[in-house]
């Protein structure tokens, strides 16, 4: 196992690597300068404020300085926010993010589950129909409709929690994490409802029914276990996208985040902001990626991640 | 088959409401759309500025809510580049001059109007005892380094060289390495007085002290922070209203509080401005309807929505927009250089309609380069009545100047692109255009390029477009800040266009005509007649204005058309 883990790490890292060429090469095609003012500065100026910013240099020389900084866990200055180091830009920004995405992650998945159950448990019954309904709302309506309809019935209609911004603790964080909750909700939803009636009509099932197992018995140690791994799957990558990706619902509650950066510093040509939260994002979705294969182990034995004699 | 039934009353129920609730954002929804009247719509302008009386007292809690469209890059003043840094500027640094309620220029670290040579080109200024915020005078020496900081090309600053060149003495040569920052045409007399000599006589000279990059710096203070400088509000220093806090250099919040060492602090009526950054127009409507937001901008579909609203204002900007013909494109001449089709284009589209209809953001329609309500001659006179109206809508003399066109092209119809912006009003903007162009020029036919706007910088530095939508807001209050982009080889010229006798005009009045105010209109005049008259070098389309919901008790804003959007030093809260 150690040796495994060794390997995916040392794995993770060129892969990493491979993503920050290809980003920094890619973003060399963008069009545009990242110099703001670029067309206010005469030619001594341009050359002076491109040195400063080191890309008056050929691209390789360029991309071998990025390299040895990135090493040294240095993503550059900004060059939109001047003076301030996109280390220190994605700090600040990361946190509301993490936040929401951590709260719409557990909350949606837990919901998601306890339906998704509930729907299998009574199958072709009232609660099968509502949960399932309920389901293809949530995959079907992208999270910022959410988003809007819960800040102007909840927040602007009914007054019980903040419109948006991020100065009221906790309470701004109620609406972005249930807006994006609907996504993971109806997907776990959805997959349990699934995977559960397939496993709850096998053989092992009937047996363990003969053999008298209650309900609560069969479906939390045998079929939900068992349910579990084609969603773990699919949860993985999207709790890196909800952390990363979370830009329009950011937008509606204007909530300082990352996704809201990543997109502002694409249109000014930010390229060490661009190259910093390509590189975090990368680097989340890697890491996911990683704890999923890890998850396989633990939830399925006969899935064994060293490889070995089985 | 029960279960079946209520599923589908269920569903229909979501829906319908899911559908109510996106109508629900709007309590105007009866309210009739433009009626493309120009009158209305001039009477309603006049009548939907802000509160700026000053009628009732002040409020004991004098605490104010905003917002702004987007974070602060950088607050370093010969740094900053953009308008959210400018706007934190004019309210918490001051410079010689500031503009007032009235948006004109007067003394502000200067105790006096300046002394001005009679040649026009050395302007002494006697400072007045201020303060920074660090309780140590704000003198002479403060201007001379911010100055020198700023064209030193190794500050990299945009705007310095930008604003000095060709107006303060040495100022090209020292941002083109080759002459010591040293010999720039500013200097100490004494510790409360500052002395400029500039390279001609400039007579906008004073309208630019009020502007950021010419604001004060503290050297000690400045290089004692190095490169940390303004990146935080613990980095700064203030001699302006108030002072930046709670800024962390990335955050999309921030707080000013009341400077109470600014010269000028017992007129100064806000304690604190909490500001937050809201990029979505509609989130900032509910902001401000449930009472967190005291004014919020209100702009694309919304506009049309909020602007009969009891507490909808409507702010007329100076910035201009047009089409700019690009007469040679990849080497070779486009249809565009020839002056009957570019005629012919900028006479067939109806502007009433687009700035009433499709804008609907209180934005008037544009015959003109030079805005309203911007620059005015030695008798107060708009510089638009002495100008007039050019190119206006007239579809029958469109079509003369197309079948001409043409035939001089010897075409029958024609393929031409307009490259205009991303965002969702420049789409239903560039679609209006194809429509009118297309329905009035029998044979046109056009081509949409909507791009992000780092994309149409870099298409227009290389000429690559035919038509291209663009605008220009002023930096400083003179005609020229407009005129001066078409000369040939002009910063903004990029379309190939060259006149001889527009460019000596143009000339003239940097030179012979500098001191003379009225022939130095007259040439203006004249200029712009050449430029959109006889050859219809680009077609005005709109001047912009902006649509904010503002709470009736938040007083005394002052909006600026140029420079900075807003001051908040006079503002207050009277009867919330």
């Amino acid at each position: 196992m150690v040796k495994y883990i060794g390997k995916r790490i040392v794995y993770m890292f060129i892969t990493l690597m491979l993503i920050a060429t290809a980003s920094f090469f890619l973003m060399q095609t963008l069009p545009g300068s990242p110099i703001a003012s670029y067309n206010k500065l005469n030619d001594t100026q341009k050359a002076i404020v491109e040195k400063k910013y080191g890309i008056d240099k050929p691209k390789p020389v360029q991309y071998a300085i990025y390299m040895k900084n990135l090493a040294k866990g240095d993503l550059g200055t900004s060059f939109v926010f001047k003076g301030k180091s996109v280390n220190d830009l994605l700090a600040t920004r990361l946190k509301p993010s993490l936040i929401l995405g951590a709260q719409a992650m557990v909350f949606g998945t837990i919901v998601g589950i306890l339906l998704g159950m509930l729907a299998a448990l009574k199958h072709n019954t009232f609660w099968d129909y509502g949960s399932t309904f309920f389901a293809i709302l949530g995959i079907s309506i992208p999270s910022f409709v959410f988003a809007s309809l819960l800040q102007y019935w909840i927040a602007s209609e009914w007054h019980l929690l903040p419109v948006g911004l991020w100065n009221d603790g906790w309470k701004s964080s109620v609406l972005p994490s249930l807006a994006l909750a609907m996504g993971p909700l109806a997907l776990s939803a959805r997959f349990i409802r699934t995977e559960m009636i397939e496993v709850l009509n096998s053989d092992y099932i009937i047996l363990a029914k003969a053999k008298g197992a209650n309900g609560f018995e069969i479906a939390f140690k045998h079929a939900f276990r068992n349910a579990l791994i084609p969603l773990i799957t699919v949860l993985g990558p999207l709790a890196a996208g909800l952390v990363t990706g979370s830009l329009v619902v950011e937008q509606i509650f204007a909530i300082p985040g990352i996704g809201e950066q990543f997109v502002s510093s694409i249109m000014t040509n930010d390229h060490a902001t661009i190259m910093g939260t390509t590189l975090l994002f990368s680097a989340f979705l890697i890491l996911v990626i990683f704890i999923v294969d890890i998850l396989y182990g633990i939830i399925d034995p006969r899935i064994r991640v060293a490889g070995g004699k089985g | 088959m029960k279960n079946k039934k209520w599923l589908l009353l269920m569903a229909l129920t979501l829906v319908l409401s899911m559908f109510l609730a996106a109508c629900g954002g709007s309590k105007n929804e009866d309210k009739p759309a433009a009626d493309g009247d120009d009158k209305d719509n001039e009477e309603a302008t006049e009548e939907k500025q802000h509160p700026k009386d000053e009628d009732g007292e002040p409020d004991a809690e004098q605490v104010l809510y905003l917002a702004e469209s987007a974070a602060i890059p950088s607050v370093d003043s010969s740094i900053v580049e953009d308008q959210v840094g400018f706007n934190v500027l004019n309210n918490i640094n001051e410079g010689l001059y500031r503009l007032n309620q009235e948006n004109i220029a007067e003394p502000a670290m200067a105790a006096e109007e300046a002394e001005v040579s009679e040649d026009g080109l050395t302007y002494t200024f006697k400072l007045r005892d201020a303060m920074w915020s660090d309780e140590t005078p704000v003198t002479a020496d403060d201007f001379v380094y911010a100055w020198q900081r700023a064209i030193d090309p190794a500050t990299g600053s945009p705007y310095g060289p930008f604003m000095m060149s060709g107006v303060v003495k040495n100022a090209t040569a020292i941002s083109e390495e080759k002459m010591e920052v040293s010999e720039l045409g500013v200097k100490a007399v004494d510790e409360k007085t500052f002395e400029v000599t500039l390279e001609r006589p400039v007579p906008y000279f004073l309208s630019l002290m009020s502007f950021g990059t010419f604001y004060p710096l503290k050297e000690e203070f400045v290089t004692s922070k190095a490169d940390a400088y303004a990146t935080n509000s613990e980095n700064l220093l203030s001699n302006g209203p108030f002072v930046l806090t709670k800024w962390d250099g990335t955050g999309d919040s921030w707080t000013y509080v009341k400077n109470e060492h600014y010269w000028d602090a017992e007129n100064v009526k806000l304690d604190e401005i909490h500001v937050n950054v809201v990029k979505d127009s509609a989130t900032a409507v509910k902001l401000y309807q449930d009472g967190k937001l005291d004014r919020a901008g209100v702009s694309g579909d919304l506009a049309m929505q909020y602007r009969d609203d009891a507490e909808a204002v409507i702010q007329p900007e100076t910035s201009v927009f047009y089409f700019k013909f690009n007469q040679e494109r990849g080497g070779e001449k486009t249809p565009l250089a020839n002056e009957n089709i570019r005629k012919a284009i900028a006479k067939a589209f109806e502007k009433n309609d687009m700035a009433d209809v499709v804008l609907a953001n209180g934005s008037l329609p544009a015959n003109f380069l030079v805005p309203t309500n911007f620059a005015f001659d030695e008798d107060e006179k708009d510089f638009r009545e002495l100008s007039g109206d050019h190119l206006e809508y007239n579809v029958e003399e469109a079509q003369e100047h197309w079948k001409k066109g043409l035939e001089e092209l010897g075409v029958d119809s024609l393929k031409l692109e307009i490259l205009g912006g991303d965002t969702e009003l420049s789409k239903k903007m560039d679609e209006y255009f194809k429509s009118q162009l297309e329905t009035n020029l029998e044979g046109l036919s056009i081509s949409l390029k909507e791009v992000p706007f780092s994309v149409r910088l870099d298409l227009d530095g290389n000429q690559d477009y035919d038509i291209q939508v663009s605008g220009w807001g002023p930096d400083f209050q003179d005609p020229i800040s407009f005129l001066d982009l078409f000369v040939t080889d002009g910063t903004n010229n990029l379309m190939s266009y060259s006149n001889p006798e527009y460019d000596k005009l143009i000339e003239d009045s940097k030179g012979e005509l500098a001191l003379k105010p009225k022939e130095r209109y007259e040439a203006f005049a004249k200029a712009e007649k050449i430029l959109l008259d006889e050859d219809a070098a680009i077609a005005p389309i709109y001047q912009r204005g902006l649509i904010f919901l503002h709470k009736p008790y938040f007083k005394g804003l002052v909006d600026h058309p140029f420079g900075a959007d807003y001051s908040y030093k006079w503002a207050y809260i009277s009867g919330k």
